[in-house]
C-alpha cells in the first residue's frame, strides 16, 4: 500500500480489484432517488469554509442562558467540565505540557466544528434538538469562553462564522508517519543480543493497579503453579 | 464523550499478591481460558471409575436454546468496560476477552464496542441509507435495496485507534484485555462501496465522503473517495449473520487496516464532497498531539502490532514444562510476515509459528513452543508486516510521539511471569 496519504489511488487500485463486478460502473437501477426534501431533513454536516452552515444568528450573551440549562451540568458553567466529561473553555498554551488541555480554544482548528458536533450530537441524549440560532448562540458563548470572541453581543450568523479563525489551526498537519517514522520500516529486526544487558524492569502496572477487580479474580483463584 | 484517557488519581492499590497467597491457600478454581472449567474435587463421583450423570440421565432436547450459547462453565469469558475511563457507559467502551479466545475469528458477541451515543436499536424496516452532494443520482436505498447488489465476504479486525491508549504514559491495566482489547476480527458480508458510488454516479470532483450514523451521537467521519474505490464496504452481516446492534444494525461501513472510529455504524448517509470536513472526531479526537505541540490528523492506517494473549496477566502459567505461548498479530498495511517472541525482555529473539490463515489486513495467529523451568520470564512479542514495518518498543514510540499522543499506541507489550505463574504487565528497560 501507498505510503503517501496523498497517493493512495495510485497504489491501491490493484489491491481490491477482486472487487470489480460483473456491474462495475453500470448502474444497476437499484433503489429510488432521494427527493430534495428528504436530503434537506438530514444534510446537517459543516464544513471548514461555511458550507452547510443553515441560515440564522446569535450572540454569547443569548448562549449562556441556554448553555446554563442545556450543558453546564455535564460541562461547567463556564465550559471548565465537570467530573470526566469534556473541558471546553480555557487551556492555552498547555499543548507542550505534560498535562495538556484541549478544549475549543486551545486545540481545535475549527469553528465550523464546533456548530456541526454541536448540532448534531448535543446535548448528550437530546441530539439534533438544537435550532439553528440556539446553535449559533451556543458557538459563540464557547468561542466568548475561550476569548476568541471579546464581546457577548457580537452576532454570528452563517455569513461570518468560517471567518472567525482559532489559533491552533496552523499547528495540525497530515499523517506522515511513514516518513517522520522512516526507521521503523527495517524489515530485518535484530534476533540476538538486541539489549547491551540484561532488561531490566523500570515500571509496573501494579504500582497503580487500577485494572477492574472483578477481570482478576480469576487469575488470583489460580491454582498454584505444579 | 471523553475518549479513554490517563489515569489522573489512581485508587489505592491492594496487595494482589497476598490476596493471591490467600486464595491459593483456600484452593482456588483454574478458569481462565477457553475450555476452562472448575478444578474437580479429587473425590467427585464424576470421575473415573465413576460413571458421569450426565452420562445416564437425557440432556435437554433441540431447540432448548432456539439461539445457542456458550457453556453455562464458560459464563466469565465476556466483555469488561474500565469503569473510570469515561463519563458514561452510552459513551464508553469495552474490551474483547483476548486471553479467553481462540483462532483468528472474534465471535459476535465478544467484539468489544465503543458508542459515542449507546447502541442504537434499529427497524430495518425503517432504515435508510442515503447517498447524495456530488453524484449524478442521489439515492435512497432500503435495506432491501442493499441486499440486491453483488455481495462479497471479507475478514478484516478492526482496531480502536485509541486501543493501548491507556499504557502510554506506563503500564497501567493488568489485563491483555484491557490493554489490547479494542480489536476485533470477524467475516463480513455486504456491498463493495465502490458499487453504490457508482450506482449514484461520482461526479469528476468528487474527492471525499462523509459517512454519517443514524444513532444519537451522528458519527461522522471524512473518508477520502481513493478508499472508498479501493476496498471498503457496506456490510450488513458479520460471521455469518446480521450484524449486532452494538456493532451497527442493520448496516456498518468496513474500512480494511483503517482506525475502527472510521467505521461508521448504523450507517444512514454518506455525502460526496470535494474538501474533508475536519468532524470533531478527526479533530478534538483521533488526532495525535506531538510533544513540540502540533498535532498528526487523519492517521488512518493502523501500524503493525501484535500481543501476547496466553500467557498474560488474566490468565497465569499453571505447569511448568511444555509450555504454549499463544497471541495474536495484525497490520493495518497488509499481511503478517514474521512475529518473534522473546523471553528475556526483548535481548533474544525466536520466530514464532504463524497459524490458520494469513490474511491481509486480518488477526493472524501464533503460537510459540518453550519449556519453561519456573525461572522469572519478560514475555515479548514483536510483528513485522509484508510493508517491512517491524512493530517498535514502546521507547522508541515515544521517542518520536512524547506520551499525549493517546492513539496508536502499537508499542511492544512486556508480561513479566512470576515463578509463582502470576503474570504482571510491566515496562522494560
Amino acid at each position: 500500500m501507498s505510503r503517501s496519504p496523498n497517493g493512495i489511488g495510485a497504489a491501491v487500485t490493484a489491491v481490491l480489484l477482486a472487487f470489480a463486478s460483473p456491474a462495475a460502473a453500470e448502474r444497476l437501477n437499484i433503489g429510488r432517488a432521494a427527493s430534495p426534501e428528504e436530503i434537506k431533513g438530514w444534510d446537517i454536516d459543516v464544513r471548514p469554509d461555511g458550507q452547510g452552515l443553515p441560515v440564522g444568528k446569535g450572540t454569547a450573551a443569548l448562549g449562556e442562558t441556554i448553555f446554563q440549562e442545556r450543558c453546564a451540568s455535564c460541562h461547567g458553567e463556564f465550559g471548565e467540565g465537570a467530573g470526566r466529561w469534556p473541558e471546553l473553555a480555557g487551556g492555552a498554551g498547555t499543548l507542550k505540557s505534560d498535562s495538556p488541555v484541549k478544549t475549543v480554544g486551545s486545540y481545535w482548528p475549527y469553528v465550523s466544528t464546533v456548530f456541526d458536533f454541536v448540532h448534531r450530537a448535543m446535548p448528550f441524549g437530546a441530539a439534533q434538538t438544537l435550532t439553528p440560532d440556539e446553535t449559533y448562540s451556543l458557538t459563540a458563548y464557547l468561542l466568548y469562553l475561550n476569548d476568541i470572541l471579546k464581546d457577548q453581543d457580537f452576532e454570528v450568523n452563517e455569513k461570518n462564522l468560517a471567518t472567525i479563525r482559532l489559533p491552533n489551526e496552523k499547528n495540525f498537519f497530515m499523517d506522515d508517519r511513514e516518513t517522520a517514522e522512516k526507521e521503523f520500516w527495517t524489515a530485518k529486526p535484530c534476533m540476538t543480543d538486541c539489549l547491551p544487558k540484561e532488561a531490566t524492569i523500570t515500571g509496573r502496572a501494579r504500582i497503580l493497579d487500577v485494572t477492574p477487580d472483578k477481570a482478576s479474580e480469576k487469575a488470583k483463584e489460580s491454582p498454584p503453579v505444579q | 464523550m471523553s475518549d479513554p484517557k490517563q489515569i489522573p488519581e489512581p485508587p489505592s492499590p491492594p496487595s494482589r499478591r497476598a490476596f493471591l497467597r490467600t486464595s491459593l491457600a483456600l484452593g482456588g478454581a483454574v478458569g481462565t481460558g477457553a475450555f476452562a472449567g472448575k478444578a474437580a474435587a479429587v473425590e467427585s463421583k464424576n470421575l473415573p471409575p465413576n460413571v458421569p450423570e450426565w452420562s445416564q440421565g437425557l440432556g435437554d432436547g433441540v431447540v432448548s436454546r432456539p439461539y445457542g450459547r456458550p457453556s453455562k462453565f464458560e459464563a466469565d469469558v465476556i466483555r469488561r468496560d474500565v469503569e473510570w475511563l469515561t463519563a458514561s457507559r452510552q459513551s464508553s467502551v469495552s474490551f474483547t476477552p483476548l486471553h479467553q479466545l481462540e483462532g483468528i475469528i472474534t465471535p459476535n458477541g465478544l467484539g468489544f464496542e465503543r458508542h459515542h451515543g449507546g447502541i442504537a436499536e434499529i427497524d430495518p424496516a425503517e432504515h435508510r441509507l442515503m447517498i447524495h452532494g456530488l453524484v449524478e443520482k442521489p439515492l435512497m436505498l432500503t435495506l432491501e435495496d442493499v441486499r440486491r447488489f453483488p455481495r462479497v465476504n471479507r475478514i478484516a479486525f478492526l482496531e480502536c485507534a485509541a486501543n493501548s491508549g491507556m499504557e502510554w504514559k506506563g503500564a497501567q491495566l493488568n489485563g491483555c484485555q484491557f490493554t489490547h482489547g479494542m480489536v476485533h476480527c470477524v467475516m463480513y458480508t455486504g456491498v463493495p462501496l465502490k458499487l453504490l458510488l457508482e450506482e449514484a454516479g461520482l461526479k469528476t470532483n468528487a474527492k471525499w465522503l462523509l459517512p454519517e450514523g443514524a444513532d444519537a451521537a451522528a458519527m461522522t467521519r471524512s473518508v477520502p473517495i481513493e478508499k472508498a474505490l479501493d476496498d471498503a464496504m457496506v456490510a450488513y452481516a458479520m460471521n455469518g449473520e446480521a450484524l449486532y446492534p452494538e456493532h451497527g444494525y442493520p448496516l456498518r461501513l468496513v474500512l480494511p487496516g483503517w482506525q475502527g472510529n472510521m467505521w461508521v455504524k448504523w450507517l444512514r448517509r454518506i455525502k460526496v464532497g470535494d474538501e474533508p470536513w475536519h468532524t470533531r472526531e478527526e479533530t478534538s479526537k483521533y488526532t495525535a498531539l506531538l510533544p513540540d505541540g502540533r498535532a498528526r490528523r487523519f492517521t488512518w492506517a493502523m501500524d503493525a502490532k501484535s500481543v501476547i494473549t496466553n500467557p498474560s496477566p488474566q490468565a497465569p502459567m499453571h505447569h511448568k514444562g511444555f509450555t504454549v505461548l499463544s497471541g495474536l498479530a495484525w497490520s493495518g498495511r497488509g499481511k503478517i510476515s514474521q512475529v518473534d517472541v522473546s523471553l528475556d525482555g526483548g535481548r533474544n529473539w525466536r520466530a514464532a509459528r504463524l497459524d490458520g490463515p494469513v490474511l491481509d489486513k486480518a488477526l493472524t495467529r501464533f503460537y510459540y513452543e518453550f519449556d519453561w523451568t519456573g525461572d522469572p520470564l519478560l514475555l515479548q512479542s514483536r510483528a513485522v508486516d509484508e510493508t517491512g514495518y517491524v512493530q517498535p518498543t514502546k521507547a522508541a514510540l515515544r521517542r518520536h510521539r512524547g506520551l499525549n499522543s493517546i492513539y496508536h499506541n502499537n508499542g511492544i507489550q512486556t508480561w513479566h511471569v512470576l515463578p509463582s505463574g502470576e503474570i504482571e504487565n510491566v515496562e522494560v528497560a
